[in-house]
């Protein structure tokens, strides 16, 4: 990093300035030229500056937990929200209580405010449930029609998971699951229920599996005995209609993890109907979830890593479950009630689970993302969506850009004034700067959902300031070595080094700022230290490949070498010494470099 | 502006200069004051903490005609606090105020169904919870500490510990008369506010390290002269980077105070004003403090060394000599802040005096040649 004592070439070679330059260039038009080629010609703006979405999002109390709803609960919700809204923690969402039992979620234009909203309605209750039985999800047998894209239902608890929606979306750009879980079970757990159906009479086992065909039946120590609950359950079973979007949400509301309950599933948009033993792992217990792609069937995933307790729980339920038969071998992995996917299981697994299903990039990482936050420790249900102004008048952001050219101006005449002909060089540094910093910030409002607020509008022209500084230091310094006696080009040379050190060390103090904010806080810090973090490193990149290529081409001008007095490097003026009249007594200042 | 070049030279090679050093003790107890005021503020009117902090109310109007500025308006003069306004997608407004409790809120129901006249039944009033919740404060306090922490290991690596602590006490001086600011002006903190506070801690530290860099060059092998002194090596560092200091700092506020007074003077008290306002106070503060009170600390800290002691004792010994047999005058540590030789055209003089001890050279150099050595490296 910016050690001070890096180790340095010598002073006095004036490297490629030419190459040097053409390389930046090069780097600028492309940035300009993806900024065109995008489409995107303006950073996407926040909330305070642009408006957005607004949702909100009632809390239902579940029945039984009559004072969940209650503030500390709230505020948790809102922080889970908060996470996934600002993934990056760049997109400047905001999210707050109303009253005792909203929560406000403000989306700023541009964003994907579908995504979003898939996003805060997801309470990710993740359960890990062995499957007892199997059946398809339409006692009619009929294919759903696929919905493109889960209405916003009246009932939380269905909460539309990615993988759900995105897989009647993609069913025609999606090749067949190859990989999709239990493709070959699925066919057996279908002739099993169909025989079931014909046979009519549920014979209650112990599992509260009725398996005419004989197949071993689990033996699960948690499931309670054949008792009335168990028949009950069958019965439900039999006549549960997966199709039913009613009927599907009413049955995560009573699911109790603790207990076999059933679940509906879709399974490349075909739904089917389970019966789940009680939740052997949680996602308490799932420690990190990430986006990645299985590099067997090259489809999207999602891969949990648990924490110890959790792993430890999830090796034993897997090494019971691989010595099953179908379909008792496989695990349901439930997300809000809803099965998201059911693996089968033929060895003991540890450290990992991945969800797979017909997932696209997005909806794996969207799921990865709600996961990693863990669940929301109430069900939401979605009242109001609409948009919303500014909260900020235009006139806020106008004046900011007014007051900022006005700033910039003042800059330029001040360094006019004071460096003659060199202000010129730190013109068009800062323009160089100002250009890049502007490409970078549009390419990043499509790329990572960056969006500027007024905070990042001020923190860009302060940041104006803090780049001429740098220009400031270098010049300074030639002026030193000028009044050391030297003539013009060997004075850029010498003073390179020297200049480098200082702005290296400072803008490192500025950029370690930047990065702790960024790694430890949250929302709008966040963002700000993303800012700060971005220009510090292009004053970094600008006075590096820009500047000093500049200044050293510059040097052999006749114009600035000559040391005219509107050059501002006059040696006259600047009060040098006549070299040749160096005495053995010369006071030399302290910022000579160098001491035997 | 030419005088200005003329002077940088001077200071350059000290033949003009302002004690900083010695002087310091007027400039601590200023800051002192400054501080203590600071910290008094804050107890005594504490900080007007904003909506995004606190929460507060929140009125949802059904479609309305009023423009947006106008309920603004109204809704600020009947709470006497910020509100933000925003329409929404039905045509509805959302007013957000900043209010302590239900009772007020039921007040600035009333009077907005008055203004915008709607009747008050229509108009939903709720409680809002802060956008920027506690969790965010500390987190951002966390960060906070542990760049603290982070920064002023990198110093003592960088520089020496000496440096890093009395950075870190410019840094917190800084940060204390910024927030102090605040509760004595009674402006609003908002998120804006912070995240100006945030952007003062790297550029206070920017000019305390371009004065430190300076220091550090010019304090090299020390010892192996019997000259000058710490601390007036320390001053001299101060001088000989003045017009660097002062022309960063200028061209640092310039676009801030550009913000401030358009933001403020055209438009009024709204968001810019809290963020220029923070980074205009906390901007001059870190100028302040990195020659006034960083500097001279490092020379306090480095004059408690037994061998910058010794130096010292040797160098006043020697000037003693010196001032016997009548070749200069003795110097006490208080040198003289006007400069001695007023004539621009001292450069005729090569072979000078040894001018005031408060606004020497450094450290004689050996030799011109093969001077050219990186002078980054440490020992």
């Amino acid at each position: 990093m910016a050690a001070p004592q890096k180790g340095r070439r010598q002073t006095g070679a004036p490297g490629k300035p030419g190459r040097t330059l053409i390389l930046f260039l090069i780097a600028l038009i492309a940035l300009v030229g993806g900024m065109f080629g995008a489409g995107e010609l303006t950073p996407r703006l926040g909330i305070d500056l642009a408006g957005g979405t607004t949702i909100t999002l009632k809390a239902k109390s579940s029945p039984g937990q009559a004072n969940a709803v209650n503030e500390t609960n709230m505020n948790t919700a809102v922080g889970i929200i908060e996470r996934r809204v600002n993934g990056l923690g760049v997109q400047e969402a905001e999210v707050q209580t109303q009253g005792s039992d909203n929560i406000i979620v403000n989306i700023p234009k541009g964003t994907n405010s579908q995504q979003a909203r898939e996003q805060v309605g997801t309470t990710a209750q993740l359960y890990f449930r062995p499957v007892l039985t199997l059946g398809p999800g339409d006692p009619s047998a009929q294919q759903p029609p696929p919905d493109a894209s889960p209405a916003p239902s009246a009932d939380s608890s269905k909460s539309p998971s990615p993988s759900a929606s995105d897989k009647s979306d993609k069913e025609s750009a999606d090749p067949p699951a190859a990989g999709a879980p239990s493709a070959s079970e699925t066919t057996q757990g279908r002739a099993l229920t169909e025989e079931l159906k014909a046979d009519a009479t549920p014979t209650p086992s112990g599992s509260g599996k009725p398996d005419p065909s004989g197949s071993p039946s689990a033996s699960e120590p948690a499931t309670p005995p054949a008792d009335p609950a168990t028949e009950k359950l069958q019965a439900d079973f039999v006549a549960l209609d997966c199709t039913n979007e009613k009927a599907r949400g009413a049955l995560g509301d009573n699911a109790k993890p603790g207990e076999p309950t059933l679940a509906c599933g879709e399974n490349d948009g075909v739904w089917e109907k389970y019966i789940l033993g009680p939740a052997e792992v949680g996602g308490k217990d799932v420690d990190d979830a990430n986006a990645t792609i299985n590099q067997q069937t090259g489809q999207w995933i999602v891969q949990m890593d648990f924490t110890g307790g959790g792993s430890k729980k999830f090796q034993a339920i897997t090494s019971k479950l691989s010595q099953q038969q179908a379909p008792q071998n496989q695990f349901a992995i439930v997300l809000d009630g809803e099965v998201v996917s059911a693996p089968s299981v033929r060895q003991t697994l540890s450290a990992n689970a991945e969800i797979s299903g017909n997932f696209t990039q997005e909806s794996a990482q969207d799921l990865g993302n709600i996961l990693s936050y863990g669940a929301l420790p109430l069900t939401f249900q979605e009242e109001t969506v609409t948009t919303v102004t500014a909260a900020l008048g235009g006139e806020q952001l106008e004046a900011g850009l007014i007051a900022g050219a006005i700033g910039l101006a003042l800059v330029i005449i001040y360094l006019v004034l004071y460096y003659r002909g060199l202000a010129l060089i730190a013109i068009i540094s800062l323009l160089a700067s100002a250009v890049m910093t502007y490409a970078i910030m549009t390419l990043l409002g499509p790329g990572i959902g960056f969006a500027l607020n007024l905070p990042a509008v001020c923190g860009a022209i302060v940041a104006i300031g803090i780049t001429a500084d740098s220009f400031i230091v270098y010049f300074e310094r030639i002026r030193d070595e000028i009044r050391e006696g030297r003539t013009l080009r060997p004075a850029v040379e010498r003073a390179w080094p020297r200049a480098r050190r200082t702005i290296l060390v400072s803008d490192f103090v500025s950029f370690l700022a930047a990065a702790v904010l960024f790694t430890v806080t949250v929302g709008k810090v966040q963002g700000f230290a993303f800012t700060l973090g971005l220009t510090t490193l292009l004053d970094v990149v600008v006075v590096f490949f820009f500047t000093k290529p500049i200044m050293t081409l510059v040097a052999r001008t006749k114009f600035f070498s000559s040391g005219g007095s509107w050059s501002g490097l006059d040696p006259k003026r600047l009060g040098a010494k006549p070299p040749l009249r160096r005495s053995p007594r010369r006071l030399s200042a302290p910022t000579d470099p160098k001491e035997a | 502006m030419s005088r200005l070049g003329d002077l940088g030279a001077r200071l350059y090679r000290g033949e003009v200069g302002y004690d900083f050093v010695g002087k310091r003790k007027f400039w601590y107890a200023l800051s002192i004051l400054i501080t203590i005021a600071a910290i008094a503020g804050l107890a005594v009117r504490g900080l007007n903490m904003g909506i995004e902090f606190k929460g507060g109310a929140v009125f949802n109007t059904p479609k309305t005609s009023i423009s947006v500025a106008a309920a603004q308006d109204h809704a600020e003069k009947a709470s006497g606090h910020d509100a933000i306004v925003q329409k929404l997608g039905n045509g509805g407004l959302r007013i957000q105020v900043t209010e302590l409790n239900t009772a007020q809120a039921d007040k600035v129901q009333t009077q907005l169904a008055k203004d915008l006249n709607i009747p008050q039944e229509k108009i939903n009033a709720d409680l809002v919870g802060p956008s920027w919740g506690n969790q965010i404060a500390n987190k951002a306090w966390t960060g906070l500490g542990i760049f603290m922490i982070l920064v002023v290991i990198y110093l003592a690596i960088a520089f020496e510990w000496r440096m890093a602590v009395a950075a870190l006490i410019a840094l917190i001086h800084d940060l204390t008369i910024t927030v102090g600011v605040y509760a004595l002006v009674g402006f609003e903190v908002t998120p804006g506010t912070v995240i100006g506070l945030l952007t003062i801690l790297g550029y206070s530290l920017y000019d305390t390290v371009v004065v430190f860099d300076s220091l550090k060059e010019g304090s090299k092998d020390i010892t192996k002269q019997t000259r000058f002194t710490y601390s007036e090596i320390a001053n001299r560092s101060i001088n000989s980077t003045l017009v660097r200091s002062i022309n960063t700092t200028v061209v640092a506020l310039l676009p801030v105070a550009g913000l401030l007074f358009i933001g403020g003077g055209v438009l009024g008290a709204g968001m810019l004003n809290d963020i220029s306002l923070s980074l205009f106070v906390g901007l001059a503060a870190g100028a302040y403090s990195s020659i006034f009170i960083a500097t001279p600390l490092v020379a306090d800290l480095k004059e408690r060394e037994p061998s910058i002691r010794a130096l010292r004792k040797r160098v006043l010994a020697k000037r003693k000599a010196a001032a016997a047999k009548g070749e200069a005058p003795d110097y006490s540590d208080e040198g003289p802040d006007e400069p001695r030789d007023a004539e621009p055209d001292d450069r005729e003089i090569p072979e000078r005096d040894i001018p005031p001890a408060a606004v020497v050279a450094g450290p004689r150099s050996h030799g011109g040649r093969g001077r050219g050595r990186p002078s980054g490296k440490r020992r």
